[in-house]
């Protein structure tokens, strides 16, 4: 059994008579990595002081390890509880070691508190953890904002707790002491079975890090969970009174925040057909705004914001190791900034290209395909088909003069799928190594931009309007490119 | 590795504890040879050799060195040494507990109280039956207590988890009331206005052995608290918080240090006046030169405080000989130019730093 490490039962508190916080309850137990969220003024705190025994309560009771709070006395409660503060006044000069070497006073018994062996490897083995041995005889008004920090975690750390209490830890920190910090949090509390309590400002490191999430609110409980259901949109922006937006983390399995900043709407823009211009290198669309895109490009793949799109023509018979690199440097040649661009490639000549505008009463759609069946293929028998990697050949473009919500990215995608594949469908596009029907080629690629400007469009299947705008320009498009490039074949 | 570092460090500690032993020595030897009558060095040693180990005779020495010596220059450079070390330690350990490296020994009002009690003694004339011309240093002391102890009552009364800031504002007051009170007696004396002066502005001269006897076990018992509580001062140093996750009981030791500097100062000041500028100076140049770790800022301190105060009196009695100057004159002389040059060496390590 998790032994419990710290209770609170209905605390009530706060400073000279006021109560700050009201009727506060929670348990953390051994190992756990605890984070206290909330906004500025809700008490995160106040209730860290309490729970270090700074600020006394009014009401209610703090036990640790199953013992009231204020049955300990001072030494025995800093062997079990160590804490990192935001502020430390530094008056005088004293050396690192001589900071860090602090931390051993609960430790030292007797009337002149000797020095132990033991003593002075503890404080080597904390001020290696933290990486300040380097600097352990440099005198500590003299570091950094981050490196002082590290100072009084070694601090905390040498008085060898079973508890942490972290006040806003990543304070002063850059980003890898960031990362760092709460990597070597998570590890001490998975190996060394230390107990974290943490008070975070940053929601998106909370959600990272921490196993439970407590949300503070005006000095109540607003929720005591794991940081999936604490961190959710409309909940953090009733306490935060602010608007944001969940996203999952690529990698992890976390939840993540992102702040929605006020910005000016523009008047609205529509991406048209104007904005294309094809050279016998390659066809571009430059839109005046960046472009929430989803995408199968070789450079700007997957989801993000692109402003330039770029349909590359290049030889039958291209092949690089890295087409990527090669690609960006392309792009880079032509003027592109490769980090803002959508690019792909295709050996259609790209004369070819067909494109159309769709519109309907609040919004508009634009197409453009180009598309060469050379090396067609059947969906359904792909496995009688030999790897090789050969430049797309029904490349598609979908720009939408809308806003769309994820679900309307896939589904517009999955709508495009279809009417390409029925556009090969009924002009009969035979798949040479099988001999029925093809459904596409082996390297197609699509892309959907959305300028999220103007009507929100939630759904994009067949029958929605955006889906029925998306099926009937594609169809057409890519029959009329296949037509085009069948002619140009000898 | 670790070894060696490890040594260094304590060969560091031990040389700084040699040069002030050093110079205390030397401080020491230079304040009881130099006078109207020049006594040489080793005529000092042989004479104190004799009087204290007892085991050289004192045939060859003029008997009148013996007698100025044992008489006169070595209680007054005792004396001196005492008050110094006194002041020095009281004001590392109140600058430490306080966070304020402005604190000296006279912030709490303590001196200010001993002071009321001297001025009081002069002014009316008062002579206590017993101890007759120990009136004055005991009066003194008493007020010095009761003053600390009114300032500490009144400090939990605005706060009962007396913060620093509270007690240094609250030590604010009560040396502004205490020193208009003295004001007022100036005022009001005919007499005895140059006895009061004369008093305040601090003087080692004439005391004697008996002056000696009263603050020594005051320095004793309250050098000792301080010493014992060097680590504790070292925590309370980073912020009474930070000292109580540490583990150390703030409350408590707070009235331990406040009370053993106070009897430092209470003690120094009965027996020989306000004197300035030792208690604030000292421990900035002990910190300056060998770090403010109180371990051993606080013994270091009382070995350079009475080094200090010694060639101080020296001087105040050399300068316009055979006038006396007022020690506390001569000590303000030299210390404030040297604290101004502390504070802009310190400004200038900060800056470039």
């Amino acid at each position: 059994m998790v032994k419990r490490m710290l209770s609170v039962q209905q605390v009530t508190g706060g400073y000279s008579g006021e109560a700050v916080l009201k009727d506060i309850s929670f348990e953390v137990k051994q190992g756990e990595l605890f984070g206290i969220l909330g906004p500025n003024g809700s008490g995160k705190t106040t209730l860290l002081k309490m729970l270090s025994g700074i600020l006394p309560i009014q009401n209610g009771r703090i036990q640790i390890k199953e013992k009231l709070l204020q049955d300990y006395k001072p030494k025995q409660l800093a062997k079990i509880i160590a804490v990192l503060s935001q502020h430390s006044s530094q008056s005088f000069a004293y050396s690192v070691k001589e900071t860090v070497s602090l931390g051993r006073y609960a430790h030292q018994k007797g009337l002149f508190q000797t020095w132990s062996t033991q003593d002075e490897e503890i404080v080597q083995k904390v001020m290696k953890q933290v990486g300040i041995s380097s600097f352990q005889h440099k005198n500590i008004q003299e570091l950094s904002g981050g490196e002082k920090q590290r100072v009084f975690l070694a601090q905390a750390l040498a008085q060898e707790p079973e508890i942490l209490l972290l006040d806003e830890p990543t304070n002063h920190l850059d980003l890898s002491y960031q990362k760092e910090l709460l990597d070597h949090l998570k590890q001490w509390t998975a190996q060394n079975r230390l107990t974290v309590i943490s008070i975070f400002h940053d929601l998106n490191l909370a959600g990272l890090y921490c196993d439970r999430l407590l949300l503070l609110e005006k000095g109540t409980i607003n929720i005591d969970h794991i940081p999936n259901e604490v961190l959710r949109e409309e909940r953090i922006m009733d306490v935060y009174h602010t608007n944001i937006q969940k996203h999952p983390h690529p990698k992890v399995a976390a939840p993540q925040m992102v702040l929605l900043p006020e910005v000016i709407k523009q008047e609205n823009i529509e991406i048209n057909e104007d904005m294309v211009h094809v050279t016998c290198d390659y066809i571009e669309l430059k839109s005046p705004i960046p472009l929430r895109t989803m995408s199968s490009g070789v450079i700007g793949s997957g989801t993000g914001w692109h402003q330039t799109f770029v349909n590359r023509h290049v030889d039958k018979n291209y092949n690089c190791d890295d087409h990527r690199l090669e690609m960006a440097a392309f792009l880079r040649s032509k003027g592109f900034e490769p980090s803002e661009t959508v690019g792909m490639m295709t050996a259609v000549i790209l004369e070819d290209v067909v494109y159309q505008q769709l519109k309907l009463d609040e919004f508009s759609i634009f197409v453009l395909v180009t598309a060469g069946v050379g090396n067609a293929v059947d969906a359904s028998r792909s496995d009688r088909h030999t790897v090789e990697v050969v430049p797309g050949t029904i490349n598609t473009w979908i720009f939408v003069n809308g806003e769309l919500t994820e679900e309307a990215y896939i589904q517009g995608i999955m709508t495009a799928t279809e009417a390409k594949a029925k556009a090969l469908h009924d002009l009969e596009v035979i798949d040479q190594v099988t001999g029925t029907i093809a459904t596409g080629t082996s390297t197609d690629s699509i892309l959907i931009a959305a300028t999220q400007n103007g009507k929100l469009l939630e759904f994009a299947g067949t029958i929605t309007p955006l889906g029925q705008l998306i099926s009937k320009a594609v169809y057409q498009c890519t029959v009329e490119a296949i037509q085009k490039s069948c002619k140009r074949k000898p | 590795m670790q070894r060696l570092s490890i040594q260094k460090f304590l060969n560091n500690k031990v040389f700084a504890y040699v040069a002030a032993g050093i110079f205390l020595i030397f401080s020491m030897l230079l304040g009881i040879s130099i006078g109207t009558v020049s006594v040489p060095v080793p005529a000092i040693i042989k004479i104190i050799s004799a009087k204290f180990l007892g085991f050289i005779s004192l045939d060859s020495v003029d008997p009148m060195y013996t007698s100025i010596v044992i008489n006169i220059r070595l209680p007054r450079v005792l004396l001196s040494g005492l008050v110094g070390a006194a002041l020095a330690i009281a004001g590392a350990a109140f600058q430490g507990l306080l966070r304020n490296p402005l604190a000296d020994p006279y912030t709490l009002g303590v001196s200010s109280g001993a002071s009321v009690g001297a001025v009081l003694t002069l002014f009316f004339q008062i002579s206590l039956p017993f101890i007759g011309p120990f009136t004055l240093p005991l009066l003194s002391i008493v007020f010095s207590f009761i003053t600390i102890f009114l300032v500490i009552t009144f400090a939990r009364k605005i706060e009962r988890s007396m913060r620093v800031e509270t007690i240094i504002l609250t030590g604010i007051i009560f040396s502004s009331f205490l020193g208009a009170i003295i004001s007022l007696m100036i005022a009001l004396t005919g007499d005895e206005l140059r006895l009061i002066i004369g008093w305040l502005l601090g003087s080692v001269s004439m005391r004697g052995w008996e002056y000696i006897k009263i603050i020594l076990p005051f320095f004793i018992l309250g050098s000792v608290i301080l010493i014992l509580n060097g680590r504790e001062l070292n925590s309370m140093s980073f912020g009474e918080e930070r000292a109580r996750h540490l583990g150390v009981n703030v409350y408590k030791r707070k009235l331990i240090i406040l009370s053993a500097g106070s009897i430092l100062t209470g003690a120094a000041v009965a027996v020989s006046g306000t004197i300035g500028f030792v208690g604030l100076v000292i421990p900035h140049l002990s910190r300056l030169l060998w770090g403010p770790d109180h371990k051993h800022l606080l013994p270091l301190s009382i070995i350079t405080g009475s080094g200090f105060l010694i060639l101080a009196d020296l001087v105040s009695r050399i300068v316009i000989s055979p006038t006396e100057l007022p020690i506390g004159v001569i000590t303000a002389l030299i210390g404030a130019p040297v604290f101004a040059i502390i504070l802009l060496q310190r400004k200038r390590i900060e800056r470039s730093g």
